[in-house]
């Protein structure tokens, strides 16, 4: 079981979505976030006052899945994301050391695979 | 001009009327921000600024632009498709009034301004998310003039349509049929929004839709009711119809809501508001009340009709600038062709009332005014885009157009922000690596 977190652009957020969709991932949670990855600064101007903004918004996706499926994930979000240009975002994969579905105590692999209805 | 004259002429101005058209001028221009608001609201948090800002612009551009010419065109003689160049750059418009008239000409003037200005931000609508804010000034200041000031003389001045016996109150003509018509070329030219009708594109703020709205309407009745250009009763009537059709609007529309979703919609609601208001503009000092309240039910099935229909098209009109305005314009202009009632009015009677020539006059407007609108618009577009891309680039439309056009966010945090020392232009130190 891995977690896969990809960073991506915010408004690729809904290309990702639907590709992981066509990779057959399901559930996710995504959160809005602020970073800094190498990308150029953005000058604004307020009245006056120029600032660089440092933190550029991002979306991030949490998806726990089976061993198998990290490869599709990971290309999904690729695939969903790519612009090709500096800032598209990051994708880490990280281990994970358990998983619990609340509603039915179900762990791991029970826990991780979408239930069909 | 010898004295005496002088002095006649201002004689006839008189204080009551001057002092509610300087307030009706007033209240027509706060409907440009207010429309700011309202489509600020529709669009998405990332096109905030730039939406209003286009709103903004069209105070800038069209006011300049009527003052220097527009105005000039619109009511310099009577000449049947345009007028002449004698008020050009505001040339003998001073505290006289115009013939049949009781208030100085300059606030006539400044109220026909607050016309114009608002017609430009209308349209707008149409092109917002994606149309770059350099070529919309010039779109606009050019747009002021070769379409609303030709469409205000027509309507207004003494051209074609006025003197063939076309009756618009407050410009059914000009601004709502004008705008609307444009709006549908503007967005065949600029083209759809790069994920329209892939991804949805929801309004950011229900509540800016809302509160547009209604400081529209507010505004709303100082342009019907000043478009009597006095405190007569045309103005007076006006100005009650302008409460009463709206009203009626917003009950059928929430019926319509009901039948179709099973829940009545805010932004139906403002939108019906806006409706009401454009199906009263025309009509408000030529029919009684009564039928300014059939009206306001009326005129809001062929809107609601277009817009439930135009999303599922492929023409990105963004902000239904043709259903609310265009077509509830139309609405309004033929309405008076049946409805017309020379006892409340004074002026001519409508096919109800048995002069079905009124009719005639009604619906050669209602195709005469959105044809030159649709097609001047197309082909002004068309030659502005030869010169200069209309467009931003598909990556400036994902960004967003507040930072890619103002370099400004609506909703910034402030967070991660690095003070620019206002003195110097020396690149400042970043605590953050940049790119190799």
């Amino acid at each position: 079981m891995k977690l896969v977190i990809g960073i991506v652009r915010p408004e690729k957020a809904n290309d990702v979505l639907e590709s992981l969709y066509r990779a057959e991932v399901r559930g996710v949670s995504i959160s809005r976030v602020q970073g800094h990855g190498g990308e150029l600064n953005r000058v604004e101007t307020y009245r006056g006052t120029t600032v660089q903004m440092g933190l550029s918004e991002k979306v991030r996706f949490e998806i726990a899945v089976s061993d198998e499926f990290v490869q599709p994930t990971v290309d999904a979000l690729c695939e969903g994301a790519r612009t090709g240009d500096v800032g598209d975002g990051k994708i880490f994969v990280v281990p994970l050391e358990q998983a619990v579905r609340i509603r039915t105590g179900d762990t791991d692999m029970g826990a991780v695979t979408p239930v069909d209805k | 001009m010898s004295g005496a004259t002088v002095l006649a002429a201002v004689a006839q101005v008189y204080t009551g009327d001057t002092a509610w058209m300087l307030i009706a001028t007033a209240l027509v221009l706060m409907m440009t921000p207010a429309l700011g608001l309202f489509y600020a609201g529709l669009v998405r948090s990332k096109n905030t600024l730039n939406t209003f800002m286009m709103c903004v612009a069209a105070i800038a551009v069209a006011m300049v632009t009527w003052a220097a010419i527009g105005y000039s065109l619109a009511f310099d003689g009577d000449g049947s498709l345009v007028g002449g160049l004698g008020n050009a750059f505001l040339n003998g418009v001073d505290f006289a009034p115009r013939t049949g008239m009781t208030i100085p000409e300059l606030v006539f003037f400044a109220f026909q301004a607050t016309f114009c200005i608002i017609t430009v931000a209308l349209v707008s609508g149409a092109v917002v998310e994606r149309m770059r804010f350099g070529p919309f000034l010039v779109f606009a200041a050019l747009w002021s003039v070769l379409v609303y000031a030709v469409l205000a003389h027509w309507a207004f001045g003494g051209g074609w349509l006025q003197a063939g016996g076309t009756l618009d109150f407050a410009g059914g003509v000009p601004v709502e049929m004008g705008s609307g018509f444009s709006a549908l070329a503007a967005a065949l030219v600029v083209g759809a929004r790069k994920d329209y009708g892939r991804q949805a594109m929801l309004p950011h703020n229900a509540m800016f839709v809302l509160l547009g709205a209604g400081l529209l309407w507010f505004g709303w009745f100082g342009f019907n009711g000043g478009s009597g250009f006095s405190t007569g009763n045309a103005s007076v009537l006006a100005f009650t119809n302008t409460l009463l059709t709206p009203a009626c609007t917003l009950i059928v529309w929430f019926a319509l809501d009901l039948i179709r979703g099973r829940k009545v919609t805010a932004i139906g609601a403002a939108t019906a508001i806006v409706v009401g208001c454009v199906a009263i503009t025309p009509a408000g000092g030529f029919i009684s009340p009564g039928w300014a309240m059939l009206l306001g039910a009326l005129a809001a099935l062929p809107s609601y009709a277009i817009i439930v229909w135009r999303t599922r098209t492929r023409v990105d009109e963004t902000l239904d600038v043709l259903a609310a305005h265009g077509l509830a314009g139309f609405t309004g202009i033929l309405f008076i062709g049946f409805f017309a009632e020379a006892a409340w009015n004074g002026v001519s009677d409508g096919l109800f009332y048995g002069n079905a020539a009124q009719l005639g006059h009604q619906a050669l407007a209602a195709v005469a005014a959105p044809a030159y609108a649709f097609a001047a618009t197309f082909v002004l577009l068309k030659l502005i885009g030869l010169v200069m891309p209309l467009r931003a680039s598909e990556h400036d439309e994902a960004i967003g157009m507040d930072v890619t056009q103002h370099g400004e966010e609506a909703y910034v945090t402030g967070e991660g922000a690095i003070l620019i020392a206002p003195e110097t232009d020396a690149e400042p130190e970043l605590p953050v690596p940049q790119p190799a």
